[in-house]
Formats: structure tokens, sequence, C-alpha cells
């Protein structure tokens, strides 16, 4: 079991996230970084759908009351075991009694992320709900006791104590997959329903402008500064399905994205969408920091997708070799 | 007579969302949720999802190619085209309201607006049987239809940080019932008290599109 040292607020437990439960009326959440909970999980040999816990506000301590693996990917946020300096996105061992201290992140203007991710071996033990661990914030369940973390409390890693082979890790996807736009870090985006009723000069100014995410953004939303962008007659929606990347603008003209937890419907007029290979680096992006953003297609989106989940895979066979399993090949017969 | 042409837009790789032409009305959400109920078996869809005369249709697998997916949306073409209403026999569900007071702090904005009593507010909002289109924004929010129309009220221009769970209220032409408390745009008129989501419970929701609401006054505060 590991102890929550901090009363840093809005730390939350969160896996992939809750599919299948949006005619409920309930969201996805999820982690923010999907790919750095992906590839935390498998550097511990967890099932991808295992849960961890996700840190956007620093200092940040645990103290682990049984020897337990962990791996820190994300943010790289100078963590420290007791004193110890640990490298991020790498597998580490820690002994009954030690603690875990996560600090700001850091790194140049393009690899500082904003929020690491805690994996435990055999991931953090809470109770599936609705088919997910993510907490779900609004509706108050999953997760720890449906709310964020707060000092005292008190999670138990499903494979605490297990043999975990630890002291390996990896190059983060921020740098194996950069994507930046005029020397700004940037996200593909394909366009939305409403995307023809703006103003030409509006949806050029999307494109060319550089968007800050100001500090009235976080796991639900990011809200964005720059050019107003302008439709060309008022709308008005019937209230309809959205999800995560959706990028919505409403009267003020300054748009908002959709983040992991969006509500899972909305009425304003849709802009465009952040496609989800790039969710993860909009999940990392500091507030404060400018974001541009690169018209795409449905096939570059898709093979984009595709880029990902080969990145994961390479993660995987790497990972499969440093814990000393054998490397299957599947033969095709003749 | 020209028949307008339902429109499909995507929401990225995650979804896209069909949008049925004319007026918004119960006929036509029947056919929304005929055509739902036939989406959701097909094998690249993870979950289709009703929304107010439309359906946003998640992936389980984007369909692969420009081509690919323009097959997709002319199969969705075909089933809408195809879809019959179904009514529903839905549960009447009454749910006592205050109105006014503490638990309805925008009446008077209502009343403003409307330039109505809050008697003849509470008589036009409480006549009708309210049936439930769809669920969304929160878990077990449900978005009704058929508000009388002389108390349509305009969101308001400030949202409200929080309003509690089980409160009544009026955006533009709807009206609904928070399920949880959270943030709002919508003019509170009233409240009740009703649990509408349990985690639990299979289905978590405890109406479904085709259900009932009935407001019975309880009581109002001027």
């Amino acid at each position: 079991m590991i102890e929550v040292l901090s009363s840093a607020a809005l730390a939350t437990v969160q896996d992939q996230g809750r599919t299948g439960s949006l005619r409920w009326g309930v969201g996805t959440s999820g982690a923010m970084d999907n790919l750095a909970l992906a590839a935390g999980n498998l550097l511990l040999g967890n099932a991808l759908d295992a849960a961890a816990i996700e840190v956007p506000v620093f200092p940040f301590k645990v103290r682990f009351g049984e020897d337990c693996a962990f791996a820190l990917t994300g943010a790289d946020c100078a963590a420290r075991l007791d004193e110890q300096p640990l490298l991020p996105w790498w597998v580490h061992q820690a002994r009954a009694g030690q603690v875990l201290a996560l600090g700001l992140p850091q790194g140049g203007a393009h690899q500082r992320g904003s929020r690491a991710m805690l994996c435990l071996a055999g991931g953090v033990e809470v109770p599936e709900v609705l088919g997910s661990r993510s907490t779900q914030l609004r509706g108050a369940f999953g997760g720890h006791e449906g709310r964020a973390l707060r000092r005292g409390d008190v999670l138990r890693a499903a494979a605490a104590g297990a043999a975990c082979k630890t002291g390996f890790g990896l190059v983060p996807p921020a740098l194996a997959l950069p994507l930046q736009q005029g020397g700004v870090a940037a996200v593909r985006v394909l366009p939305a329903a409403e995307y023809m009723a703006f103003e030409p000069a509006s949806r050029d100014a999307f494109w060319a402008g550089e968007w800050k995410i100001t500090a009235q953004s976080d796991r639900y939303g990011y809200r964005l500064e720059g050019e107003a962008l302008r439709p060309i007659a008022p709308m008005e929606l019937r209230s309809h399905g959205i999800v995560p990347g959706v990028i919505q603008v409403p009267h003020s003209g300054q748009p908002i994205i959709q983040m992991r937890d969006a509500q899972p419907s909305g009425g304003y007029p849709k802009f465009g969408t952040v496609i989800e290979a790039d969710m993860w680096r909009l999940g990392q992006a500091p507030i404060g920091s400018r974001v541009r953003f690169i018209e795409t297609t449905w096939d570059e989106a898709l093979a984009a997708l595709d880029e990902v989940r080969a990145w994961l895979d390479k993660v995987a066979r790497m990972v499969e070799l440093h814990r000393g399993a054998p490397v299957s090949v599947a033969r095709q017969p003749g | 007579m020209t028949v307008q042409r339902p429109s499909i837009s995507l929401l990225g790789t995650t979804a896209l969302i069909f949008e049925a032409p004319g007026e918004m009305n119960l006929d036509s959400q029947q056919r929304i949720w005929a055509l739902a109920h036939e989406t959701q078996a097909w094998p690249e869809i993870r979950e289709a999802v009703p929304g107010m005369n439309n359906l946003m249709l998640t992936f389980l697998h984007p369909p692969r190619g420009a081509g690919a997916l323009q097959a997709l949306e002319a199969r969705l073409h075909d089933a809408w085209d195809a879809a019959v209403a179904r009514p529903r026999e839905g549960r009447v569900v009454e749910l006592p309201v205050v109105y006014g007071g503490a638990g309805g702090p925008h009446m008077a904005d209502v009343v403003a607006h409307t330039g109505l009593s809050i008697e003849r507010i509470v008589e036009l909002h409480s006549a009708p049987l309210y049936p439930v289109y769809a669920l969304g924004s929160h878990p077990g929010y449900c978005y009704l239809g058929g508000m009388d129309a002389r108390i349509a009220t305009p969101r308001r221009k400030v949202p409200v940080l929080s309003i509690p769970g089980g409160a009544v209220s009026i955006g533009g032409a709807q009206t609904g019932v928070s399920a949880s408390a959270g943030p709002s745009g919508w003019n509170t008129i009233g409240s009740t008290s009703m649990c509408f989501f349990d985690p639990a419970q299979d289905p978590p929701a405890a109406l479904q599109p085709g259900d009932m609401i009935r407001f019975r006054v309880e009581g109002i505060v001027r």
C-alpha cells in the first residue's frame, strides 16, 4: 500500500477511460496523457487497462508501506526516492518505508510536460465502476472514492511485493514522436460540422495563429486565448454528443478544447476536433504555453493513430527483451 | 416539396454525428431511437448515443480510408430512410417540485423575460407530460421535449458556478432537472428530490429515453 503525504489537490486515479456509458450521460474520464499511462503499464508488465495516479500539481509525495515496483512516465518531475534522484520514463523498485517525491516539471520549452503518471506494479487497486477505474468527478464515483486524492489516503498496488524487473526505461514519446509548427508545439485537427460557418478570416487565423492555454484550463477543458473566431451568423444548435478533443466556440469567440473529463454532450458550435492520436500531447501542454493547430484529413488522422500504435508495439518489444521473456515470432505456414 | 437531407459530420477519428433534418419533434426522435438500436449492432460502432434529434456514433474501429468512411455514411443514410418511428411505452415518473424561493433563484428572471406571473409560469411548466428524448450532460441527466414555448427563457449570460442536484431549470426552449451538483447556464425555477443515477444499478440511470416526467406542484414560494 502507499500513503499520500501531500495535500496537493487534483491528483486522481485514472485508467484508459470509461467507454460504453455515454448514453447514460457518463463522460469517459481517463488519463490526460494516455500514451504515458500505456507506456508505464507496459514497463511494469501490467494490463494495458490498469489504473495509475495522474499528478498535475507539485510537489507530490507518497510513502510506500511495502516493497513495490513502480514506473514514472509523463512529465519529468525531478523525482526522488528518499534522497536518490530517479530517471523519468523508467522502472524503479521502492522498499517499504521509502518516500517518493515529485517536484516541478523539468526540461526545455518543448519537452516540459505538466502531468506525471505514477504507475504501480499491477495497477492501482480500486473497484471497477461501469467498466473502468477512472475517477468520475462530476458523478462522484470511480477512482478512489469518486474524488481527487487527499493527504492520508491509502492506495493499494495490485501486484505490490511481486518480483518485477526494474532498472530500465525508454525514450519519451515527446522525443520519439515530436510535432511542432513554426517552433511551437502543435496538434492536428480535423474540421468539424460548423467549421465552414465561420468567417474565412477566422478560419485562416485559427491555423496561422498561436493559441495560449489560459489558467482556466483543467481536465474538463482547455480555454484558449487568441484572435476571436467569428461565425458568419449566430448559431443555435440542438444538444448533441461530443468527445474529448472537440473544439467548441462559445459566443466570446475564444475556443475551448474538450479534455478527458468533458461532459458527453454539448451545444456550442464545433470548429474542429483534435485527433485522438494527438490528445496525449495536449494532455501534457502546460498552462500558459502556446499551441498551434495543423489541419489534417481522415486518412492522415488514421495514419497518426497507427504511428502511436507502432511506437507502443516497439515499447512492448523492448520491454519484453528487458524482462527476459522469450520473444515469440509468429510463423506463417508455408 | 423539398426534403432536407440529414447531415453527417466527424468528431475527429473518435465519432461521427448524424443530424436528422427538419423540425425537432417526438416522431423524429423516435426514428433516432430506432436508428440507435440498429447501429449499436454494427461491428465498427462502439456506442450509439442519441442526442436531441441527432445521433452520435463512437467508433470501435474507425473505417480504414476515406472510401470505407463514405460507405459507412451511405449505410447510415439508408438505415435512416428505413427507420420507422417506434413509440416506447415508457414509465411515467411524477416529480414533486417546489417552485421559486431559495430552490428556484432565477424564477424572477423567467418572470421578467416572459412577462407572465409566477402562477402562470408554474401552471404552464407543470401541465405537460415531458418525454425523455435522450440522456447527456452529466450522469443521469435527461433532455426533455415538449416545454411550452411561452416560458422559453434564454440561457444566462454568465453561467452559475454550481446548481444543486434536483434543480429544475429552463434553458432556451428546453427544461430539465439536474442529476447532481455542477455548473449550469440555465435558469433554475424550482427544486425536486430524486435520485437519477446509481452506478451500482443496471442500468445506472433511473430514466430512459421514452420515459415521461410529470412535474407536480408541491408548492410555490414567492
